[in-house]
């Protein structure tokens, strides 16, 4: 919306550029609409839809159980979390309550999400930065542990289907936890291998810093949410702020950022994935026990009672929200996702005007989109 | 603050105002306010800058069709100098509407939600609601989504075209009595 309107003789000078869909930098099938003053972005539109099903058409014909696989395939890096914030709401749509056993494992694995989520994105952020391979592939290595455990639980690396309003799906064995235990041991050695190599990196400082400048006010006004809002300084973590599941019982820290630039972007991926790690040695020692399901959880046939209900979880990559209302019958009368991806791109533009084309790949890869989750 | 006192504080500072507590049924406990159209923007304004909601976190709309109400209605007549007790059916057509529902929280007092909807005139040809993007820049591309799947008309937006489906695209999906258009390669199929 704020736009730099270069002078009328200059317009004609101005270069229109189709970047997308068909890019290798723009992660998916997304497009942006650039006009160039030489270099300089003068102009930025984001078009999506080239990805869109319809997601929330599907969900309000099928049941509420029906709906999770597909949540599994919105933001398809973070199967986990996405199962978490649909089972969050049904929860807050009837009533349901979680056994605590089951409270523990979903932090566990929603922890495990995050950080192969923030790993792969530091790895492909830096990919865009030209550092072709090395960063992506160490980052890959410890996703595909992480990957490992998620199909030794669910069956599926991926799309794991694994969360159930009322509990999960599956109990975990010991020997799962042990073995978790063990990447949660192994893996700050990983973020200290992955600092050395990157945070003092020159290129990676000149690059990133003072570039995609995110001010604090219009991050909030923008409803910026996640890794992207503490990095412009704003102290707003559900997990702190509704204590969702059992977060209140653990110790971990918000990380926050001054500048809001690529940098402080990045350093917020880093920093949370070292509380993460924190958290998931605190679950792991304390996991309880004793039922993973509400007994009075129905998953097939499941009708709510008339009314509609807001849930909300800090995802890897912001706010997801699911908002249902219930008619009293089998499926959602209106089945909603708050997308955080799609909402963190309102200020693409504001972060790219002035800036060099080439930074516009680097301040897209700062901000972390899925576009299963943006176009749905 | 209760939505009983925000409703308070909307009627009270906005002459002509008019705000209504629509209750849910559900465990969720999560009411919400309905303010109508005319005043929609001064409310935002209002709850945004003196409420301290300074984060609108979702905003999407919901499709209500008309309703066909039946009702059965005893009437006593005369027939033939008996009185008779005869039943009448009689049809109510209740006209449906669009709604808009925004989810508000306040980043600087960690509170919330408050929900706010609006509701426009009808389905077909009075379905503007005020933009509440100038107030929060969060609502850009969801009231577009509105827009595109819904049908429903921002005044004030600043750039309210399609988001997700193409452009020249003329219905809108979401509606409960959309009609998706015949596949041209599923018709070719069953004519082999």
């Amino acid at each position: 919306m704020t736009q730099v309107a270069p002078p009328e003789a200059q317009q004609d000078n101005l270069l229109e550029i189709s970047m997308g869909p068909q890019h290798p930098s723009t992660h998916g099938v997304f497009r942006m609409d650039v006009r160039l003053d030489g270099e300089r972005v003068m102009r930025l539109k984001p078009v999506f839809g080239y990805l869109h099903r319809n997601h929330e058409k599907i969900a309000e014909a099928a049941s509420y159980l029906s709906a999770i696989p597909y949540t599994d395939r919105l933001d398809y890096l973070c199967s986990m979390t996405n199962n978490w914030g649909y089972a969050l709401a049904v929860e807050k749509l009837t009533g349901l309550t979680v056994p605590e056993r089951a409270e523990y494992i979903r932090v566990i694995v929603a922890e495990l999400t995050r950080l192969q989520n923030h790993a792969g994105m530091v790895g492909f952020l830096l990919q865009d930065m030209g550092a072709s391979g090395t960063p992506l592939m160490y980052a890959f290595r410890e996703r595909e542990r992480v990957l490992d455990l998620f199909e030794s639980l669910s069956g599926a690396r991926m799309m794991c289907n694994y969360m159930r309003f009322g509990g999960v799906r599956v109990d975990c064995s010991a020997e799962w936890l042990s073995q978790t235990a063990k990447l949660v041991a192994g893996f700050n050695s990983f973020l200290d291998e992955f600092e050395q190599l990157l945070t003092g990196n020159e290129i990676l400082m000149a690059r990133t810093q003072g570039v995609g400048l995110l001010p604090r006010e219009l991050a909030i006004n923008a409803g910026v949410t996640g890794p992207g809002l503490r990095a412009s300084g704003v102290n707003y973590d559900l997990r702190k702020v509704d204590r969702y599941g059992v977060y209140d019982r653990f110790q971990f820290r918000v990380p926050l950022g001054e500048q809001g630039d690529v940098f402080d972007r990045y350093m917020m991926r880093v920093l949370e994935m070292r509380e993460s790690l924190k958290i998931l040695e605190q679950a792991l020692r304390d996991i309880p026990p004793g039922p993973i399901m509400d007994p009075k959880a129905r998953l097939r046939g499941l009708r709510p009672k008339a009314g509609e209900a807001y849930g909300r979880i800090e995802s890897p990559k912001g706010e997801l929200g699911f908002y249902l209302i219930s008619d009293g019958s089998p499926n959602p009368y209106r089945y909603r996702v708050r997308p955080p991806s799609l909402i963190n791109l309102t200020v693409l533009e504001d972060m790219c005007l002035g800036h060099n084309i080439a930074d516009v790949v680097v301040i897209l890869g700062s901000i972390d989109i899925v576009m299963g989750e943006v176009d749905r | 603050m209760t939505l009983e006192e925000i409703r308070g504080r909307l009627q009270g500072d906005i002459p002509g105002c008019q705000a209504e507590l629509v209750v849910n049924g559900s465990p969720s406990a999560q009411n919400s306010l309905l303010i109508d159209r005319q005043h929609g923007l001064e409310a935002a304004r209002l709850l945004r800058d003196r409420l301290h909601l300074d984060f609108c976190s979702n905003v999407t709309a919901v499709d209500w069709p008309d309703q066909d109400k039946t009702e059965k209605i005893k009437t006593k007549q005369t027939v033939d100098g008996v009185e008779k007790e005869v039943e009448e059916t009689r049809k109510t057509k209740i006209p449906g509407y669009l709604e808009v529902v925004y989810h508000l929280f306040s980043m600087t007092n960690k509170e919330g939600p408050v929900i706010v909807r609006m509701r426009t005139a009808n389905r077909t040809d009075d379905v503007t609601l005020p933009s509440l993007t100038p107030v929060w820049r969060s609502a850009e591309f969801q009231e577009r989504e509105a827009f595109d799947l819904y049908g429903v008309v921002f005044e004030g937006h600043p750039d309210l075209r399609r988001i997700l489906m193409w452009e020249g695209f003329t219905d809108h999906p979401m509606r409960k009595d959309y009609v998706p258009p015949p596949d041209d390669d599923l018709e070719i199929l069953r004519e082999r």
